[in-house]
C-alpha cells in the first residue's frame, strides 16, 4: 500500500534521509521507530506529499502524483491541526469540504464518526473547550472523513496522558478491526511500537533495521542484564569476552542464562555492582544493537 | 463543484473565526471611526483624511487576518488543508476571499461617516467607493498572503508588511495631496498600486476626484495587480 525507494532528502548540507526504503502491505499497521531527529518526520512529511524528495521513488494506494496520493490519504499531524476557534462540526465540515464531500453523504458519515469516537453532544463545542484526549479523537474523525486508504499518523499521542495515549491507541485498534485500514505511524515510543505488526527502525536517515516486534526481539539472543556501577570500565574489562557496553554508571551485556551471569558478576565484584537488571530484550534493546544509540 | 467547495470552506472558516471572537468584533467596528476622528483632527482636515481613513481601515484589516497564515501553515489547520486534494487555487481564493471580505465590511462601516461631511454621498457615490475598496481589499489581501506565505515569522510578516505597506499607502495620496507633493513623488506615485486605488476612492466622493488618474485607468491598475499577486499567491502555496 505504501512503497518507498531510495528516499533521500537533504536539509542544506545535512541529509536527513539517505536512501530510506519500505514497504507497508494492505491492512498493516506498520511503526517507523527512532529517536527525535532520526528522519520520521522528515519520511512522513515526503510520504504526506508535503515535501518533495531529493532522490528515490514512492507510491502510496498505488498512485504516484502528489495530487493523487492526497486524495487517498488520511492523515494525522504531531501539531493539532483543529481549528481552535471552531466547532468540532464547523471542522469536519470544512474538512469534507476540502476532499469535495458535501449534503447528505457529508452528514452522515459526520454523524457516525461522531458516534463511533463518543463525540455525539460535543459537537456544537469550540475544539479549545475540549481536552486533550477528546481534541486527539477528533483529529482522527477528521482525518477519515473522506475514507482515506492509507492512514498517516506522525507522532499522534504527543501531548497527552499515558491514560489519554492508551484509549487513543485502543480506539485506533478497535477501528482496524472493523475495516481494513493501512496505517503508517512514526513513533518514539516503545509501548506505541509494540502495537505495530511491523516496525521500520530509523536511525540518523537510515533504515538501521525492520521487520516484526517479536523477531526483531529474537534477533537480540538472550537476556538484557544491566548493572549500576560506579565503576563500569572495570566490569566491563573483567567480562570483556561477553561484549559489554559501557555508559554513564552501567554496564550492560546481553547472554542466555542472565540471572545466573548476574549472580556470577555480582559475587565476583563485591562491592561494586550497585543494582542489576535483567530482562528479556525490548525494542530499545533491539535499536541499541544496531545503532549503538539509545532512543 | 469540488474548486468552489473547498474555496468556499476556508472563506467560510475566516467568517467563522471573525464571529467566534466577540472582542475583535467590538474593536473592528470601532477603532477605523476613532482613528478617522482623532487623525484627521489631528491634520485640521476630516474631509480630505476620510478618504485616507478609509483604505487605512482596509489595509490594516488585511495584514491582520494574513498574520495568523504563518502558524496556521506550519502547525494548525493549514497544514491538513495542504495535505488535502483542494486545488492550490481554490485555497488562496477562499483564504483571500474571506479575508477581503471582511476587510471591505470594515471599510463599508467607516464609509457611514460620509454622512457627517460634505462629502458626496449620494447613491452613485456610495456604490463606487464600495466598489473602489473591494478592489483595495482584495489587491491589499493577496499582496500579504503572498508575504505572509514567504516568511517564517510573525514578527518577520509584521516587519516586511509594514516596510512595504504603510510607505505605499503614506504614498497613495491617502494624508497629502499628490498635487501639492515633490515631483520626484509624484513619479513615484505613479507606479504605486495605492495609488491608483486612494485615487478610484477619492474620485467618487470629491467632485472631479482632484486631479488624479482616470477611473478606467485606476480600476486596469488595480485589476491587473491583483491577478499578478494572485498567481504568485498559487505559485506560493505549497
Amino acid at each position: 500500500m505504501v512503497a518507498a525507494e531510495s528516499i533521500t532528502v537533504h536539509y542544506g548540507a545535512r541529509r536527513a534521509l539517505d536512501g530510506v526504503s519500505l514497504a507497508v502491505a494492505a491492512g498493516e499497521w506498520h511503526g517507523v521507530l527512532g529517536p527525535n531527529g532520526g528522519g520520521k518526520s522528515t519520511l512522513f512529511r515526503v510520504l504526506a506529499t508535503l515535501l518533495r524528495p531529493d532522490g528515490g521513488r514512492f507510491t502510496v494506494a498505488g498512485e504516484t502524483a502528489a495530487e493523487r496520493i492526497r486524495a487517498r490519504i488520511g492523515v494525522v499531524f504531531q501539531s493539532q491541526s483543529l481549528d481552535r476557534r471552531l466547532t468540532v462540526a464547523q471542522n469536519l465540515e470544512a474538512q469534507g469540504n476540502l476532499y469535495g464531500l458535501a449534503g447528505a453523504v457529508l452528514v452522515g458519515r459526520t454523524e457516525r464518526l461522531l458516534r463511533q469516537f463518543q463525540l455525539t453532544g460535543r459537537e456544537h463545542e469550540p475544539v479549545e473547550q475540549l481536552s486533550g484526549g477528546l481534541a486527539r479523537r477528533v483529529e482522527i474523525a477528521k482525518a477519515l472523513l473522506h475514507e482515506p486508504a492509507v492512514l498517516l499518523l506522525d507522532e499522534p499521542t504527543t501531548g497527552l496522558d499515558p491514560a489519554a495515549r492508551r484509549e487513543w491507541l485502543d480506539l485506533l485498534t478497535a477501528l482496524r478491526r472493523e475495516r481494513e485500514l493501512t496505517v503508517l505511524m512514526t513513533t518514539h515510543l516503545l509501548d506505541e511500537a509494540e502495537r505495530c505488526d511491523r516496525l521500520t527502525l530509523l536511525h540518523e536517515g537510515r533504515v538501521a533495521a525492520g521487520g516484526t516486534p517479536a523477531a526483531l526481539k529474537g534477533e537480540v539472543g538472550g537476556d538484557v542484564v544491566e548493572f549500576g556501577t560506579a565503576d563500569p570500565a572495570r566490569v566491563a574489562s573483567r567480562y570483556a569476552e561477553a561484549s559489554p557496553v559501557v555508559g554513564e554508571g552501567w554496564v550492560r551485556f546481553v547472554t542466555p542464562g542472565g540471572a545466573r551471569f548476574a549472580a556470577q558478576v555480582a559475587d565476583a565484584l563485591p562491592g561494586v555492582i550497585e543494582s542489576i537488571a535483567v530482562q528479556r530484550p525490548t525494542l530499545e534493546d533491539v535499536f541499541f544493537r544496531h545503532t549503538g544509540a539509545r532512543l | 463543484m469540488k474548486f468552489r467547495l473547498a474555496a468556499w470552506a476556508l472563506g467560510r472558516r475566516e467568517l467563522q473565526r471573525f464571529w467566534g471572537e466577540r472582542s475583535r468584533v467590538a474593536g473592528y467596528v470601532a477603532s477605523p471611526l476613532l482613528f478617522w476622528v482623532v487623525v484627521g483632527s489631528g491634520f485640521g482636515d476630516l474631509e480630505y483624511f476620510f478618504a485616507g481613513a478609509l483604505t487605512m481601515t482596509v489595509m490594516f484589516s488585511a495584514m491582520f487576518s494574513m498574520m495568523s497564515l504563518i502558524e496556521d501553515r506550519r502547525e494548525g489547520f493549514l497544514l491538513s488543508v495542504l495535505v488535502s486534494p483542494a486545488p492550490r487555487a481554490a485555497i488562496v481564493l477562499g483564504k483571500v476571499g474571506g479575508a477581503a471580505l471582511l476587510a471591505w465590511l470594515q471599510g463599508l462601516i467607516v464609509l457611514g461617516g460620509v454622512f457627517f461631511t460634505s462629502l458626496r454621498h449620494d447613491a452613485a457615490a456610495l456604490v463606487g467607493v464600495a466598489g473602489a475598496l473591494l478592489l483595495t481589499a482584495l489587491l491589499l489581501t493577496v499582496v500579504s498572503y503572498v508575504v505572509a506565505w514567504r516568511l517564517r515569522s510573525t514578527q518577520g510578516f509584521h516587519a516586511v508588511i509594514n516596510l512595504l505597506l504603510v510607505p505605499a499607502w503614506m504614498l497613495s495620496g491617502a494624508i497629502f495631496n499628490p498635487a501639492l507633493s515633490f515631483a520626484w513623488v509624484r513619479g513615484l506615485m505613479q507606479v504605486n498600486p495605492l495609488y491608483y486605488a486612494q485615487s478610484l476612492v477619492r474620485a467618487f466622493l470629491v467632485d472631479g476626484g482632484q486631479g488624479g488618474p482616470d477611473v478606467r485607468v485606476a480600476v486596469a491598475v488595480l485589476v491587473v495587480s491583483t491577478l499578478l499577486a494572485g498567481v504568485a499567491a498559487v505559485r506560493g502555496t505549497k
